[in-house]
């Protein structure tokens, strides 16, 4: 059953997270104030380069941040349907809760589902895709092995598995790379989440593959209602599936705004030169592209106040060095964190 | 599967009959042939061997006769159960270890399992709590471990026991329980007397087998299955032992074929020190002695125990690893 959850208020909520890995060399700060919005059955997508957060941001969310990864601040507030499946929710501050405890674990996997980017090694090579599936389905709802592995093969059906009541028994690597990342969607929405993490679901697909699996997505957004937050550095992934978009750089979300606005009225210098970095399909032939002024400052070695600063055409000497910009609404749900809008 | 496990049968019976040979060629080594050894191995002791005697013995085992007419007939007396005389002690072969080849297996089996039940867990734990104080600790210990040689640590532990507690702690039996009949008092008595042995001869291995635990495990706990089901809500002991520990048995499943050998090879000088009623100790003086048959024998069993300990460990692989189950068929 899906569950049911009132449009107006948003689903996810993330204010301030920061992530820290602190090692011997020094502090990484993978994610450093993100601020996001993202509302039940919306469609978020998540851009920017490798290395900017999307990732560690995903799996703040889901608490699952990898030693000596930690959350230092910030807050997590994810709404979760009333607990006997009645009218009205509640929000809770995830990043408040136990990683491991009792409350998160209940959350994780059964109202916030992930999938990424390796179909092929994110499933164990020595158990049954439907070992797998079951046991997810066991743990968040009370029903027994008999039934759970008859709403996995269900599920594997909905996801366009043909003879399910086969591949259940098969191992990872016995069926193809399409196959595998639609038995992970099969497991991620078996308990029916609110809100599905994919974390660069479709890269490691071919072409095909990858429009197949970005329209299943769709498809099953659109009977089961939850939301989707979409992680990849493809911005034609986003234009084909997002509602909207956040733009993340180094470790905080510059902008974020409906899809629309992202293509068609960018507000921040990255989300410009980003769009400019792109190839367009109309574009004169042996157009040069435009590619983003320097590189990407070692993850050790921030610079302070905004981080886009030094690549900035827009730099403002003074402003821009000093302090980071706080996230500021330019329009309809469209927020810009940076000093020309202040 | 079962071609799988066929063939591997098939192996391990080539193995030993490879095996065969080699023990065969041993008894062959010394100068001269075994019934004039014998012969002057009586007379050294003041019994005569008459001609005819001799020449039923040379009959017996085809002395003269080429080689492989020798070899059939020495592994025909096997098949009858004869392993042939051992002129050391003067009595039958099989006698002659009786008991001990069960001893060994006991020692050895105990020294294996206890390796495991050690090394589990600690390389369990020093993988996932990498480079916390408990790992350094489990590394340290087990670094000794693999360092000091089982022979000095069986010397030390004599000591230790016999300055402070006054206790003898060489042997496999008390005293008065050595060569009685087997009962329940004198299966409780080997038990006591077990765990000695079974630590000095398992503590290397425990530490090797440690350091691949934690090796394995730490490659196996950053892959994305391991992420996965984190991500269902697993709780976080359910998602190390069920995976990354499923997969990182692997390896450790297939070193019990090599592990056994190293402990009955390795155990000879412990159980010297430690007066183990095992065949090591028989072994070596067999050897000194030029007691053919008798080495012979006990290269020839030793081997065949090598040989099923890798079956088992092979089998063991297939039961917990499906893909090599399904590259069969």
């Amino acid at each position: 059953m899906p569950r049911i959850l009132m449009d107006a208020e948003p689903l996810l909520s993330v204010r301030n997270l920061k992530t820290y890995f602190q090692q011997d060399e020094g502090t990484v700060k993978a994610v450093d104030g993100v601020y996001l919005d993202m509302n039940p059955r919306a469609t978020l997508g998540v851009v920017g380069e490798s290395g900017c957060g999307k990732s560690v941001t995903a799996r703040s969310i889901l608490r699952i941040v990898d030693r000596p990864g930690r959350i230092v601040e910030g807050e997590i507030w994810f709404r979760r349907p009333a607990a006997n499946g009645g009218p009205g929710s509640h929000a809770v501050d995830l990043a408040k809760l136990e990683p491991n405890g009792l409350q998160m674990r209940s959350i994780r996997g059964a109202e916030i589902a992930l999938i990424f980017q390796e179909p092929m090694s994110s499933f164990s090579p020595v158990h049954s895709v439907g070992n797998q599936i079951v046991e997810a389905i066991m743990l968040h709802q009370e029903i027994g092995r008999r039934e759970a592995r008859d709403r996995a093969i269900q599920m594997l059906r909905r996801v366009g598995v043909s003879s399910p009541d086969q591949r259940i028994d098969q191992l990872a690597h016995q069926l193809s790379g399409g196959l595998r990342q639609r038995a992970m969607i099969a497991m991620a929405l078996s308990c029916s989440p609110t809100l599905l993490i994919a974390d660069e679901p479709t890269t490691a697909l071919d072409v095909t593959t990858q429009t197949q699996i970005l329209e299943l997505m769709r498809q099953l957004q659109q009977e089961d209602g939850m939301a989707i937050m979409l992680i990849t550095h493809d911005l034609g992934v986003i234009a084909e599936m997002a509602t909207d978009v956040a733009v993340m750089y180094l470790g905080r979300v510059v902008e974020q705004a409906p899809v629309d606005a992202i293509f068609h009225a960018p507000k921040h210098p990255y989300t410009r030169a980003l769009l400019r970095s792109i190839p367009r399909m109309r574009a004169r032939s042996r157009e040069r592209l435009t590619p983003i002024a320097g590189s990407v400052p070692h993850p050790y070695d921030r610079p302070a106040g905004c981080p886009f600063h030094p690549r900035c055409p827009d730099f403002i000497a003074g402003t821009c060095d000093r302090e980071p910009p706080a996230p500021r609404a330019v329009g309809d749900r469209h927020i810009v964190s940076c000093f020309l809008y202040e | 599967m079962l071609a799988y496990i066929g063939r591997r049968a098939l192996l391990a019976i080539f193995t030993v009959w490879a095996i065969s040979m080699l023990a065969f060629v041993i008894i062959q080594l010394p100068p001269g042939d075994y019934v004039s050894s014998y012969i002057a191995q009586m007379a050294s002791m003041g019994s005569v061997v008459t001609d005819e005697e001799a020449q039923n013995l040379r009959i017996q085992y085809g002395l003269g006769q080429p080689i492989y007419v020798q070899y059939w007939k020495w592994m025909k007396q096997i098949a009858e159960g004869n392993f042939g005389f051992s002129m050391e002690w003067r009595r039958p072969v099989t006698e002659v270890i009786g008991e001990r080849l069960w001893l060994t297996v006991v020692v050895a089996v105990s020294a294996l399992l206890l390796t495991w039940v050690l090394a589990l867990p600690i390389g369990i734990y020093s993988a996932v709590r990498q480079y916390s104080i408990g790992d350094y600790a489990a590394t340290f210990v087990g670094f000794i471990g693999l360092a000091v040689p089982n022979f000095l640590l069986a010397l030390v532990l004599l000591y230790l026991g016999f300055t402070l507690f006054n206790a003898h702690i060489g042997g496999l039996f008390s005293p008065e329980l050595q060569d009685a009949p087997w009962s329940l008092a004198r299966v409780w008595d080997l038990l006591k007397h077990l765990p000695i042995p079974a630590l000095i001869l398992g503590l290397a291995g425990t530490a090797q087998q440690i350091r691949i635990m934690r090796a394995n495990l730490l490659d196996e706990l950053r892959k994305p299955y391991v992420v996965t089901a984190r991500s269902k809500g697993l709780s976080e002991p359910r998602v190390i032992v069920k995976y990354p520990v499923r997969m990182a048995l692997n390896p450790f499943a297939s070193t019990i074929g090599y592990t056994l050998p190293y402990i009955v090879s390795g155990s000879i000088i412990v159980s010297l020190v430690l007066g183990l009623p095992t065949v090591g100790p028989l072994l070596l003086k067999a050897l000194i002695s030029q007691d053919m048959f008798l080495a012979g024998t006990i290269v020839l069993l030793l081997g065949i125990m090598t040989v099923i300990g890798t079956l088992i460990s092979d089998i063991v692989l297939v039961w917990i690893d499906p893909r090599i189950r399904l590259e069969d068929t």
